[in-house]
């Protein structure tokens, strides 16, 4: 069983230490880092609750190990808002569009639709809900999600033209 | 849900990579994306002693035009396949395919080489080599192999890659530039596994079909290659050409499975109307005569 000295930045801020091979990147954030924001749902890929941003792309962090994510950029849901509180365009469209219940989803939507939505990317409402469909929801029955979303594209469209 | 214990390297060359599976003599799994390895590994399904990274091997990734076709590192995701223009201008039925693979943030991570080694029956990148006539390029200590997809798969998960070889990419010969690509496939839901799902490519010139490729996925144990299909539409004339006759051939070859999402005789007929509804579509309707 080998150990991993890894140096990673966490929302802005640099880590270093070693990390058991197995751990995976959901656990590590967690445990190591205090990102309970990351929530760990099925722990085979399939829930979405998990997703986080690694390098400007979402990817699930229960399938990826925390030291591959030695030398990247890992932004969590914790990471998302500004340091004043001022919530991301994601969040806030959520907020405002009732797309969240319980929210043990909500952290693996929010990173998703933030790691498509950055600036530069135009993705279209349809790009945006396909890509969701690996995010899955308990409560919500996704309508306010739909409704978030559908705002969503429109501000990048506006921001962009 | 957490792995048992392994030694994990994440070698830079090929050579080391070979190198560290044949040391482990089967108790290593060869680690790329993960998307698949994981869910394994987190449930215990899988247990290696050695866990062989093969991400931080430059060779094994990157997307270029090779030999007038489209050459693939293993190691590159199938969203950087998805994103490139290459595989668009050059391959428009692998952008069709890739799209479907997966969601989108497992194919941030999922690679082209790990879906075409898995050999999953019902995924749609083994198939679309197989279609188009790709070769899977490897490398073991005994040297570098060219295997043509088509003798590539030989039952679910199983292909003819041994222990310690390395698939390094996947090279797709040239189609011509106006080629009519064809895809569809029938899923439950965005992202899921096709219950039937069909793929290949038509070259035509001066009215005829010059070339066809096409093959099935989850209708048989791997990539079922329509081979009947390919030779009936191979130089058939547009104006002039069956489909009932070619849908008839290409579900000939096929030898579709019963499991709890679907019946075989169920793939059989959605098969068929897919097919015939993207053969329509990429050669267009026939003239009633």
């Amino acid at each position: 069983m080998s150990e991993h000295q890894i140096h990673l930045r966490i929302n802005g801020l640099s880590w270093s230490g070693a990390v058991e091979a197995r751990q995976s990147l959901a656990d590590f954030l967690r445990e190591r880092a205090g990102c309970t924001g990351v929530h760990l749902g099925c722990e085979h890929g399939v829930c979405g609750a998990c997703t986080v941003v690694v390098d400007g792309r979402a990817v699930r962090s229960c399938l990826m190990l925390a030291v591959q994510a030695g030398g990247s950029e890992v932004v969590t849901a914790e990471g998302l808002a500004a340091p004043d509180g001022t919530l991301h365009p994601v969040q806030q469209a959520l907020l405002e569009e009732h797309g969240l219940q319980c929210g043990f989803c909500t952290p693996g939507i929010v990173t998703t639709l933030a790691a498509l939505t950055a600036p530069g990317r135009t993705p279209s409402e349809e790009e945006l809900l396909a890509a969701l469909s690996g995010n899955l929801c308990r409560c919500t029955g996704y309508q306010g999600i739909r409704r978030a979303v559908r705002r969503l594209a429109r501000a990048v469209r506006e921001v962009a033209s | 849900m957490k792995p048992v214990p392994f030694d994990y390297y994440a070698p830079r060359t090929v050579e080391e990579a070979a190198r560290l599976l044949a040391e482990a003599a089967g108790g290593a799994a060869v680690l790329a994306g993960g998307q698949t390895l994981l869910p394994l590994l987190n449930l215990r399904m899988s247990q290696p002693l050695v866990l062989v990274d093969i991400t931080r091997i430059p060779e094994l990734k990157g997307i270029r035009e090779a030999e007038g076709g489209l050459w693939v590192g293993a190691a590159t995701t199938q969203n950087e396949l998805l994103e490139s223009p290459l595989t668009a201008r050059l391959l428009p039925a692998l952008a069709r395919a890739v799209r479907h693979v997966g969601h989108h943030a497992t194919r941030n991570r999922g690679t082209v080489g790990g879906s075409i080694a898995l050999g999953e029956p019902a995924a749609e990148l083994p198939a679309t080599a197989v279609a188009l006539g790709a070769e899977v390029e490897t490398y073991s200590p005994r040297g570098r192999r060219r295997i043509p997809a088509r003798e590539f798969y030989l039952a679910p998960y199983a292909t003819v890659l041994e222990g310690d070889e390395l698939v390094t990419g996947i090279r797709f010969p040239p189609w011509p530039a106006e080629h009519r690509p064809l895809f569809a496939e029938l899923a439950r839901r965005p992202g899921d596994f096709a219950l039937v799902g069909v793929v290949g490519a038509l070259a035509v010139a001066e009215g005829r079909v010059e070339r066809a490729g096409l093959a099935w996925f989850a209708m048989g144990p791997t990539p079922v290659v329509a081979r009947r299909a390919e030779t009936l539409l191979q130089g058939a004339a547009l104006a002039d050409w069956d489909p009932a006759a070619v849908v008839e051939a290409a579900l000939a070859d096929t030898a579709p499975f019963d499991d709890h999402h679907a019946s075989g005789e169920y793939r059989r007929a959605v098969g068929g109307r897919l097919l015939a509804r993207a053969l329509e579509e990429a050669l267009g309707r026939r003239e009633a005569a």
